[in-house]
């Protein structure tokens, strides 16, 4: 008998309904997992036991009574400490804002609240989202289930230790240039970032607002089609969201890929990419072509120019959003107010964010000051557009494209936080993505020496339908996404 | 050619941006600020190869303009729910520094 914190949460949502399982037995079976684990691994900065025990015995008493029973009724989910939950704490593992408590929920939460899921804790991740392995957290590192000794990636580390950890079977992650995508490689789970539009930002805490999505970190395909299809939907709230009709995705896995084509991008297999890495990703084609794929190598000239383009990007946006965090209405503020307000607010960022967050805002500043405005954030707009018509004319003739998501094994906490150009060349394969606005996910695909490899699935704009399908088949005919971590 | 200048970026410069940025700076931080942003910009020199000639730029991936929602009254926050938040406050109202 498996236990009870091992179940998917397509499993566990079938025994609730059947009431073959409570909510609160299935939910302290949770906790005990979290107790035993969190020392180790350290995926969370908040828990709410209390309040999600407390909702699970409603969630009992409802089924008992009810005959319709919602999709998530009684699935623990952890949500990325950078999304708004109202009435528990969002830090975004900030110093900044270690004591905020929203007002509000975010959009996604209020779905998932509405479908019955139980919020369980919030995850730790890199301080504003901007990091790669989440050791910019306010609240110190997460580590990697597989070996503590790794980073878990980042920015949503948290989430994705935590759901392989076992520790929660849904977990929500946001990705601004791969936080979604290089977690769930790292430690190898299901990740999707969206295209951009189709899930609400309205409650996640903008970073970088014209790349980010929120998107599932879960442990196998179907799971991430379930969570996908929650929090999906247009929300008048967010002036960029997209109106689309709600679609049920867990109904369109199917498990057949014939026909379907698979470009290779040859810039994801360059010299900066680990050999055991490529190694993996063309087992991983060569199986997708003995199930009925076509594929053929294609190029994507601009992708030289993709991660210089989306960090300036990146931090142009992000000294504008940041510029909110005044220590008026929220936010940390010392305790003397020594000065003039300009030097007042100049002392207060300094001691509330970290280094990684003050870098990013004074070279976003930078590339948007008079001067240097044409020459670096103008002139990285204009390479976006050429790395979008790329992806338009491949996707012309490819369904999907297909490459690693990291170019490297997961490396040791401290091995490189020191030096950040080298931290943002391991980004190079999932901005691309971001920039473009198109769809991505990461999957297990394989190990080397115990440390899991994702495989990269960009699918065309609204598309998520095909990267689930091919994801899914290639799940159903592996056995990666059944391999776990000893903790 | 741009790119062949060592430094992009001076200490002093960078004294002037983080001021308008509104971030104080420790004199170390300076210091290794320097030494590390010049590395950055020196690989963002990378998008000066790309021809961008007649290249319009793109601010956002979808075509969506001006999105807006009825002009409907709805319920707002309870009025000490804004103020929750704030380190510093006086009666109903946000306590700031000196302005002038």
């Amino acid at each position: 008998m498996p236990k009870l914190y091992e179940l998917t949460a397509t499993e566990a949502a079938s025994k609730i309904r059947s009431q073959d399982l409570t909510v609160e037995e299935y939910l302290l079976s949770i906790f005990d997992r979290i107790n035993e684990t969190e020392d180790k691994v350290h995926a969370f900065v908040t828990l709410i036991k209390d309040q999600a025990i407390e909702k699970a015995k409603e969630t009992d008493k409802n089924i008992r009574k009810l005959k319709k029973i919602r999709l998530l009724a009684g699935i623990p989910i952890a949500i990325k400490d950078v999304i708004c939950t109202r009435g528990v704490h969002t830090t975004c593992s900030s110093g900044m804002l270690k004591d905020y408590v929203p007002p509000y929920d975010a959009t996604v939460v209020e779905k998932l609240s509405n479908e019955g899921a139980i919020i369980i804790g919030k995850t730790n991740m890199d301080e504003y989202a901007m990091g790669t392995t989440t050791e910019t957290s306010f609240f110190g590192a997460t580590r990697n289930p597989w070996n503590l000794e790794k980073v878990p990636g980042g920015s949503s580390g948290g989430s994705a230790a935590a759901v392989i950890a076992e520790e929660a079977p849904l977990a929500l992650g946001s990705d601004t240039g791969g936080s979604i995508r290089c977690p769930a490689s790292y430690c190898s789970d299901v990740g999707l970032k969206p295209t951009y539009g189709l899930v609400s930002r309205y409650g996640l805490i903008s970073y970088a607002n014209s790349l980010e999505q929120i998107g599932p970190l879960t442990r196998n395909v179907e799971d991430c089609a379930l969570l996908f299809s929650v929090i999906s939907g247009h929300d008048c709230r967010d002036s960029t969201s997209v109106n689309l009709l709600p679609k049920d995705y867990t109904a369109l896995l199917k498990k057949e890929v014939k026909e379907l084509r698979i470009g290779v991008p040859q810039e994801f297999f360059s010299d900066g990419v680990e050999e055991n890495v490529k190694k993996a990703i063309w087992k991983a084609i060569g199986k997708l072509e003995s199930l009925g794929c076509t594929y053929d190598e294609v190029s994507l000239p601009s992708m030289s120019y993709a991660l210089a383009a989306y960090y300036i990007v990146a931090m142009s946006e992000a000294s504008s959003n940041l510029a909110r965090y005044d220590g008026l209405r929220y936010g940390f503020r010392k305790e003397q107010d020594e000065g003039d307000w300009a030097t007042v607010y100049a002392k207060d960022r300094k001691d509330g964010f970290g280094t990684e967050v003050r870098r990013r805002i004074i070279l976003g500043t930078y590339a948007l000051s008079a001067g240097y405005y044409d020459q670096y954030y103008l002139k990285a707009l204009k390479v976006r557009t050429i790395l979008r018509r790329d992806f338009e004319k491949v996707f012309r003739n490819f369904d999907v494209l297909v490459g690693p998501t990291m170019p490297l094994l997961p490396f040791n906490i401290g091995e490189k936080i020191g030096d950040p150009l080298t931290l943002y060349m391991c980004d190079i394969l999932t901005v691309p993505a971001n920039l473009t606005g198109y769809p991505a996910m990461s999957m297990p695909c394989g190990f080397h020496d115990g440390l899991p490899i994702g495989l990269q699935i960009i699918g065309r704009p609204f598309d998520e339908e095909t990267i689930l399908r091919i994801a899914y088949t290639y799940e159903q005919n592996t056995n990666h996404h059944l391999r776990k971590p000893s903790l | 050619m741009k790119s062949n200048v060592k430094n992009q970026i001076s200490r002093e410069e960078i004294e002037h941006i983080a001021w308008l940025a509104h971030i104080e700076l420790t004199e170390e931080e300076k210091e290794v600020f320097t030494e590390q942003f010049n590395r950055i910009l020196g690989f963002f020199k990378k998008i000066d190869e790309a021809n961008t000639e007649r290249v319009p730029p793109t601010y956002h991936v979808l075509d969506l303009v001006n999105i807006q929602r009825a002009d409907e009254v709805e319920e707002s926050l309870p009025k000490d729910e804004p103020l929750k938040n704030a380190p510093k406050k006086e009666e109903r109202f946000f306590k700031s520094p000196r302005i002038v």
